[in-house]
């Protein structure tokens, strides 16, 4: 594997870890936080929601038998 | 109360990070000898102190909004993954962290390693040292560095890791053994509740929310996801006991 290749898995894993899934449902999360506050709507409660059900749906998928 | 749980984060995620950088560290140099590894102890020091300073005046001068954000997410990324984690040792489905035998496998490779000197110096005490430190280092520094810019406080992060290192460099030289009596895979949970409360907090801020009651609510998501992780980790002790056969000990 190149140098940059490894460069790129280290911060991936670093970052990203296990389930990129995580990362991606933040990312989703975040810009529907942006666009619903954007149009003037309390959006406080909407991470938070996000977190418990990415999280639950992560350890489902880490625990599901083979 | 954000400085106090600021200082708190910062300081039991660099201690549980260099407590596993210390029993590293003591394998290679109980086996092969201190002066390498202590050498490696250096360079890595000198590496992470220069990516703090490197980047904690540049992230400042970021938006404030978009440091947040970005920060946030980052940090949100990072502790749902510690969280992730601790949830599923406490519930069973992955094996506690052992630094007793951590520290004897690391011996056992250091002993059956060969001697290869380069630079005046057992190479490979050099970069196990070298290489431990610097990977356990970069999560403390990635922790100070979001910790501090976002709230503006780098010192006070600095400051926290700094006194976790003193604490378990002075420890360690003291017991000359691995902390096993560390309670690290609960602080690993407490520093995962905090890593996600002040991601979800940041993020959501830099995102333009405006959080009730402001910086208290960071004692509300703090109260809700402990909650939750607690009912995930019953509702998993659950399962993994239902997946197991009759007969099977628990």
């Amino acid at each position: 594997m190149s140098y940059l290749r490894r460069f790129a898995a280290f911060w991936w894993d670093f970052i990203v870890g296990d389930d990129w899934r995580v990362a991606a449902g933040i990312v989703v999360a975040l810009g529907l936080t942006g666009a619903l506050t954007d149009e003037g709507w309390s959006a406080w409660w909407l991470m938070p929601v996000a977190v418990a059900l990415l999280l639950a749906r992560s350890l489902q998928r880490a625990t599901r038998r083979p | 109360m954000n400085d106090v749980f600021l200082f708190f984060g910062a300081f039991l995620a660099s201690g549980v990070e260099m407590v596993e950088a210390l029993t590293i560290v003591l394998a290679v140099g109980v086996t092969r000898g201190w002066r390498s590894p202590l050498f490696g102890v250096g360079a890595a020091t000198v590496v992470l102190i220069a990516v703090i300073a490197a980047l904690g005046p540049a992230l400042q001068l970021l938006p404030i909004d978009v440091l947040r954000l970005v920060v946030g997410a980052l940090l949100l990324c990072f502790g749902l993954q510690w969280l992730r984690k601790a949830i599923l040792r406490s519930s069973g489905y992955k094996e506690l962290h052992d630094e007793e035998a951590a520290y004897l496998a690391e011996q056992q490779e250091a002993a059956a390693a060969p001697r290869d000197e380069r630079l005046g110096m057992d190479w490979y005490s050099f970069t196990i040292a070298f290489k431990g430190v610097l990977l356990e280092g970069l999560e403390v520094a990635f922790i100070v560095l979001t910790f501090g810019t976002t709230q503006g406080r780098l010192g006070l992060a600095a400051a926290a890791a700094g006194a976790a290192l003193v604490l378990v460099a002075v420890v360690g030289v003291l017991a000359h053994r691995p902390l096993a009596r560390v309670p690290e895979n609960t602080i690993k949970f407490a520093v995962g509740l905090l890593l996600t409360t002040f991601g979800t907090f940041w993020a959501a801020e830099g995102a333009g929310v405006e959080w009730p009651g402001d910086e208290l609510a960071i004692l509300g998501v703090l109260t809700f996801l402990t909650a939750l992780s607690f009912l995930l980790v019953r509702a998993l002790r659950r399962q993994r006991l239902s997946q197991q056969p009759v007969g099977v000990p628990a």
